[in-house]
């Protein structure tokens, strides 16, 4: 992650429902909580967050129904227009574009996948996915051909001329994401786009879904309930509650170390020596550089399990994929994780 | 949020309080009603002397907008290119000379053409049934007539559609429209047909263009409402798929919104098609030739069994409206295999033109292929008419039909009746702002009571009246059979669907066919009125309480039979409560469906408002017409209030909704 400009930086955004919630918010005292603010009759959906998202990152914002994901990630595409605080796009104020700034932000840069899919009953698959490329006027040929492009990509080859009632939960979602690639947008949101599909085809799309990641590495948005699936994913997680994110972190440290008991409630299930891996448990050497057979930063607890108990030295070099050793890893600080410290 | 958790405590102290308040407002109208021999005048009627000339009024009223304003230039402009467009269907359809001077079309042609479109649409039944239908009405005699109501459903039924869909798409676009649009709806819906004719005849040309007007205007109400269902039922995420995939607002509408609303805008199309055919046969009342004015001519003359042929074709052809055009609903596209030659991708068009085509050569040489002249028709009027007066002359067929005769009118129609026009108006004012305020508070008390109280002020008190015990004396009766028939359909498990369906075919009937039983039954006086009315309100009735209970949920009568509850508890504490929403809403059709077939029976000779608005279409007096226009209307507005109010709080507490 170098340091240029975020894709998307959201500053402390809100997003109230009520009665005249511009008002509202400029009179709220910082101090006020969530259910006091329904108590005014309001409901605080997002409230004062603050995120960045760098280039090819992904980002899961992850937290129950009613935790307010879905609305933020509807903020950052301007199908809701935000209360107070500002969202940059490329470092462009959203909330200042004109209607038709933002369509052609849409049609150029942006992809969303729904978690009931959303696509149009009356088009057929090959129809659904070119329909982005049809709104902006793209040449039938060209776009039956990107579209075709796409279908293949998910691997729904065949299935073109099909309605989408006639697909099953994982076909339709997987038109689903042809449609928000077939723009080839920059910036892809993906609000739970497998919570109504079953454990194992979720499994299987989850699967599908990190090939095509590693193939076309974009910006993500992933929102999710499930806090496995998002330790499976992302580069970095959002924890979210009652509007407000309660950590935000690479989720190793958030296993390692939840900001808040509500993170805690999550983590405490969590098999760590799974999401843990060496790099993130690697003290800096101070001087001392330990000997021997070095393992891998990228490597889980888990993988390491068997090398740790029979290894005799108390700390073990971890290295980069360019060899580079990094730092030490603790042996009875990565044991602990498997045991429990006390 | 916080004033909803403030009405929540108390909430059983303040019922307690409307309770009590509505009670009061009852004994008010008790005591007055029994107090009415010393009661003062103005208590009982409304003396004549503040009783204004409304007629007058809305009469200069409409004379200013007529003349002074011009607007008939302008309404007589449209029904000339009206006129145009009903003279070329006309000419296609039946012959009539004006251009194109093609028609008319030989009967074979558009049988065998409605074959294939009801194939297409629905497979081999709906294929049977419009080709049966047309078949018949050609055989029977009765083509031109049938050609000439259907040349108007042609012309009106699209124009309909389109005002609907595009007042629909301004309503849910622009909220402040919907609310402006909402009562005037509800006023189109319960205004009686009279009150649509003279309008039209007056502004637009007698005949088929005045017609044409009634009927769209009778036709718009349901089109606009299942327009604004629809694009509210669109998913959201459909709509911010659309917004993401970066349509424009108008792209929006054509692409996302009206094709995912499709279903329901389609059956708005439904609707408005069986509106129309029965407003077409209604408007035989100002002239207009077809179907309808034979029907309302041979009834005149009683001539039972002509009538009864025609109810035949107006019923098939009711049906057959309504089934391919629900077949259209439930139609999905379908996908061809890439590389599908266009001849097979468009079969059915191909089909059904090459056998239009076919009979069209076909009937150049064979002449019962063109039309079926009048010696050849199977028509048996005579013979039908024998049979049905043998069958009502056989002794015992008599002797019941008198006795219900006997019964209805001595024990329950005229008591009925001179009880209502006994009473003080201020009595029957009270009693319905006593349930308003029941149901829904102050706002309801006024609407219902207010109402009435308008009815009153209008000086048409005694007629109102009339036509309310009418109404109330029928909807009572059909109660008595619908509820219970709805509620023995529900409980077995292969009654339900025939019933239902039964329900479904009779309430796509026009209006008008009702009147062929009772007139046949009962002869022409008030009993025949009241019998016609009650078939016609058992229907909504029957078929509100089937799908009511059978709406409960299964766990909910699993929960109950593990509980150890008879059948009739089960019936009593589980089904019966839960379904009680839903039946008022049927109860509430019954009514609605009530006060509209009272007006037609008006050319029976009933001395309700329905004969007062027969009188004005005579007269051409449009003020008078629209004050007893507004008398039904409001009638019927304050207890369709009253009773939708009721269901939509019970549904809300339910959480049925």
């Amino acid at each position: 992650m170098n340091r240029e400009s975020p894709v998307i930086a959201c500053k402390h955004v809100w997003k109230l429902f009520g009665p005249s919630p511009r008002k509202y918010l400029a009179s709220l005292p910082a101090d006020r909580r969530f259910a006091d603010i329904q108590k005014d009759g309001y409901i605080a959906a997002v409230r004062d967050v603050s995120l960045e998202i760098n280039r090819g990152e992904m980002l899961v914002i992850m937290g129950l129904s009613g935790s307010g994901k879905s609305t933020l990630v509807r903020c950052f595409a301007r199908l809701l227009e935000i209360t107070g605080g500002e969202v940059l796009v490329d470092g462009q104020d959203i909330m200042s574009l004109t209607e038709k700034q933002l369509i052609e932000l849409r049609r150029r840069k942006m992809g969303m996948v729904f978690q009931s899919f959303g696509l149009l009953p009356h088009r057929t698959v090959l129809q659904n996915v070119a329909f982005p490329l049809e709104m902006r006027g793209q040449d039938k040929h060209d776009r039956r051909e990107r579209a075709l492009e796409v279908i293949k990509l998910v691997g729904l080859e065949g299935r073109e001329e099909y309605f989408p009632r006639e697909l099953s939960g994982g076909q339709q979602q997987r038109v689903g994401i042809a449609r928000s690639l077939a723009i080839e947008p920059d910036i892809w949101f993906l609000d739970e786009p497998f919570s109504a599909l079953d454990p194992l085809i979720r499994r299987e799309m989850q699967d599908e879904f990190l090939r095509l990641q590693n193939l076309l590495q974009k910006t993500i948005v992933f929102i999710t309930h499930d806090f496995d699936e998002a330790l499976r994913l992302a580069d970095r997680i959002a924890i979210m509650k009652d509007g407000a994110v309660e950590q935000c972190d690479t989720p190793d440290k958030i296993v390692l170390n939840p900001a808040t008991e509500y993170v805690a409630k999550f983590t405490r299930e969590i098999e760590k020596s799974r999401v843990v891996h060496a790099a993130s448990l690697a003290r800096p050497l101070n001087g001392q550089t330990p000997t021997g057979k070095p393992v891998a930063a990228d490597a889980t607890m888990h993988e390491l399990a068997r090398l740790l108990v029979n290894d005799t030295r108390d700390s073990l070099p971890v290295v980069d994929a360019k060899g580079l050793i990094i730092g030490g890893l603790d042996r009875q600080e990565a044991l602990d994780l498997f045991l429990g410290s006390d | 949020m916080s004033a909803t958790a403030e009405t929540v405590t108390p909430a059983g102290r303040l019922n307690l309080t409307r309770r009590q308040v509505a009670l009061g407002l009852l004994i008010c109208a008790i005591v007055m009603a029994l107090a009415r021999p010393i009661l003062p005048e103005f208590l009982v009627r409304v003396p004549d002397r503040a009783i204004l000339p409304y007629d007058s009024f809305l009469q200069s009223v409409f004379d200013f907008i007529k003349d002074d304003l011009g607007l008939r230039y302008l309404t007589r402009t449209i029904s000339g290119g009206l006129e145009w467009l009903l003279d070329v269907t006309a000419n296609l359809l039946y012959g009539k000379r004006r251009w194109p001077n093609l028609g008319p079309i030989p009967w074979t042609a558009i049988t065998g053409a409605s074959v294939v479109l009801g194939y297409w649409l629905g497979g081999w039944r709906t294929a049977l049934l419009a080709g049966g239908t047309f078949l018949w009405t050609a055989l029977i005699g009765q083509w031109k007539l049938a050609m000439q109501t259907m040349s108007v459903i042609i012309v009106a039924a699209p124009l309909a559609f389109m005002l609907g869909l595009v007042l629909g798409i301004v309503a849910w676009k622009y909220p402040r429209f919907e609310r402006a649009l909402r009562p005037l709806l509800s006023l189109l819906q319960t205004l009686p047909f009279f009150t649509y004719l003279l309008p039209a005849v007056i502004f637009f040309k007698v005949g088929p263009p005045a017609a044409s007007v009634a009927t769209i205007f009778y036709a718009i109400p349901p089109m606009v409402l299942m327009t604004i269902l629809g694009l509210r039922k669109v998913p959201d995420s459909v709509v911010e798929s659309g917004h993401m995939s970066g349509a424009t607002r108008w792209q929006m509408l054509r692409h996302v919104y009206l094709p995912a609303a499709r279903t329901d805008i389609l059956v708005g199309v439904n609707q408005v098609i069986m509106l129309c055919l029965a407003m077409v046969v209604l408007t035989a009342f100002i002239g207009m030739p077809g179907l309808g004015a034979k029907l309302l001519s041979l009834m005149n003359s009683l001539k039972l069994g002509r009538s009864f042929e025609i109810g035949v074709t107006i019923v098939l052809l009711a049906i057959t409206l309504d089934r391919l055009s629900k077949a259209w609903v439930v139609k999905q596209p379908e996908h061809f295999a890439r590389g599908t030659p266009w001849a097979k991708r468009h079969i059915f068009v191909l089909a059904g033109l090459g056998v239009f085509i076919a009979f069209l050569i076909l009937a150049q040489f064979v002449q019962v292929a063109d039309h079926i002249s009048r010696k050849q028709d199977l028509s048996m009027g005579k013979e039908i008419d024998g049979v049905i007066k043998g069958f009502l002359d056989i002794d015992a067929v008599q002797a019941v039909t008198g006795w219900l005769r006997w019964f209805l009118i001595t024990w329950v129609l005229i008591p009925l009746r001179n009880a209502l026009l006994w009473l003080p108006f201020m009595t029957v004012v009270l009693f319905f702002m006593a349930i308003g305020y029941l149901v829904g508070g102050w706002r309801s008390a006024l609407i219902a009571g207010g109402f009435f109280f308008i009815v009153a002020l209008t000086g048409w008190w005694d007629r109102s009246m009339i036509t309310l015990y009418e109404v109330s004396a029928a909807v009572l009766l059909a109660s008595v059979i619908g509820f219970p028939l709805g509620i023995a359909a529900a409980q077995r498990r292969g009654w339900a669907q025939p019933v239902l369906l039964a329900c479904d075919t009779a309430q796509t009937f026009p209006s008008f066919i009702y009147l062929i039983p009772a007139i046949m039954l009962f002869g022409v006086n008030d009993v025949a009125v009241i019998f016609a009315i009650l078939i016609f309100a058992t229907v909504p009735l029957t078929r509100y309480t089937i799908e009511g209970i059978r709406a409960v949920k299964p766990e909910m009568l699993e929960a109950s039979d593990m509980s150890g509850s008879t059948r009739a508890q089960k019936l009593w504490h589980v089904q019966l409560p839960l379904a009680l929403p839903t039946m008022a809403v049927g109860f509430n059709q019954a009514i609605m469906f009530a006060f509209f077939m009272v007006i037609i029976a008006a050319f029976i000779g009933t001395q309700d408002l329905g004969q007062e608005l027969q009188k004005t279409l005579a007269g051409n007096q449009l003020g008078k017409n629209f004050v007893l226009g507004l008398c039904v209307s409001l009638m019927a507005l304050a207890i369709n209030h009253v009773i939708m109010r009721w269901a939509d709080e019970r549904k809300k507490r339910l959480g049925l909704s």
